[in-house]
């Protein structure tokens, strides 16, 4: 027999709790609408968008996400010592290297838990969730605090039409730590490399500063592609996931799908069949699309609005940038 | 059964006006999804995955940016039945 032995942690996880911090400036569409020669009204009817959130230039992604995890952490009721693990999904850390999650583990008090970021663009946060509930359930930590921050306006073009114009600043975190029941469904999570091109940066980073005179690498993305792949594709893994579940529609209280654009939110709902009473999370209208920090900064402004869905279940869906996707329902907390 | 020139032109009209409200009537072979019937890119895909159901055919994402007239789309349909 082996001399090894192996961690066990607790049975089932929830999400404890949840943190937000959106960007310190409010941007309307008239203000982006000159560069990309279009209006207001153009934006709102193509993306359902009426204002986003982005940050000053003295706002960074970390201070975001410090503002949202220290949120998470108190309404949890946790010290910052019990994190074991600090998770963030991001797509716009500055650098390549260090990561954003061992900066904020310092700032937020939870150094020496171990820390890592996830390249998983607008899925990040569920894939944070599905990797927080397994370390809780494995007994690798305690308590995990998942975070998507996103500076998003940091890789903008002012005259891109494709995806710049959606774009907001912002985090939400949330705190996974051990339930008495089942509060993290199973995980529907996967890719499709074949469509790599579909969204993400316009340039590598390394021809850029071989060009010094061309353009720093910024967003973009084939919306046709996008949309047709996030509606009835996702719509496929939602239904999936829910099945996995065992959960039915008419069970949910709450559908929190990424917040890319308000036309996908509408036509997901529609192919789903979601019932009248299932609360649809429609952050995009005031907060643009922030990628990983999407779904968290939803919950958490739709649990604000109704603060009675607390104890209901969600199905939460992240999808972008890979392509990769995520869903799970979980208890609202 | 694969649907003629006609139904299938029918047919997308019908999608075009669930999707737009633009009235069937205005749903001509020469005209132009954007320039003609102001058809928003979204607004396409959503009818393009319709039609996809409705015909039982294929039409791939680069397919669809050269589908810029309902005829256009209805040869493109009617070919892929065959």
């Amino acid at each position: 027999m082996s001399p090894l032995s192996q961690s066990h942690g607790a049975k089932f996880t929830r999400i404890m709790s949840l943190g937000a911090a959106r960007g310190d400036l409010v941007v309307s569409n008239d203000e982006i609408a000159g560069p990309i020669d279009s209006s207001d009204e153009w934006i709102r009817q193509r993306t359902g968008i009426i204002e986003r959130r982005r940050s000053s230039d003295a706002e960074h992604a970390i201070d975001l996400a410090v503002r949202a995890s220290n949120e998470a952490i108190q309404s949890a009721g946790i010290s910052p010592d019990e994190i074991g693990a600090v998770i963030v999904a991001t797509i716009s850390n500055v650098v390549q290297t260090p990561s954003l999650a061992a900066l904020l583990a310092d700032r937020v008090g939870a150094t020496p838990a171990a820390a890592y970021d996830i390249s998983a663009a607008c899925a990040g946060y569920t894939y944070g969730i599905a990797q927080a509930d397994a370390l809780v359930r494995s007994g690798a930590a305690k308590h995990v605090l998942v975070v998507g921050a996103e500076k998003l306006s940091d890789f903008v073009k002012p005259t891109d039409r494709s995806i710049s114009f959606l774009l907001g600043d912002g985090a939400g975190a949330a705190i996974v730590g051990p339930s008495d029941t089942v509060g993290i469904g199973p995980t529907l999570w996967g890719s499709d490399g074949s469509k790599w091109d579909a969204v993400g940066m316009d340039r590598p980073l390394k021809e850029a500063f071989d060009d010094p005179e061309g353009e720093f690498p910024t967003l973009r993305q084939d919306g046709q592609t996008v949309f047709r792949w996030a509606v009835w594709e996702m719509a496929k893994v939602a239904k999936e996931a829910l099945e996995k579940s065992g959960v039915t529609a008419e069970e949910l209280t709450a559908f929190v799908p990424h917040q890319a654009n308000m036309r996908i939110i509408d036509e997901f709902a529609k192919q789903l069949g979601l019932p009248e009473s299932v609360l649809i999370a429609r952050d995009i209208e005031t907060t643009g699309n922030t990628s990983a920090a999407s779904i968290p900064l939803a919950m958490h402004r739709l649990l604000q609005e109704h603060p009675e869905a607390s104890g209901g279940l969600a199905l939460q869906i992240g999808f972008g940038a890979g392509l990769v996707y995520g869903a799970q329902v979980v208890t609202l907390p | 059964m694969a649907h003629t020139t006609e139904e299938v032109l029918a047919g997308l009209a019908e999608l075009i006006n669930d999707e737009t409200g633009i009235s069937a009537d205005q749903v001509a072979l020469e005209k132009s999804f954007t320039d003609d019937l102001d058809i928003d890119s979204i607004s396409m895909m959503t009818i393009v995955v319709n039609a996809e159901e409705k015909f039982d055919v294929k039409i791939p994402d680069d397919e669809v940016k050269n589908l810029t007239t309902v005829g256009e789309a209805v040869d493109f349909i009617t070919k892929a039945q065959a």
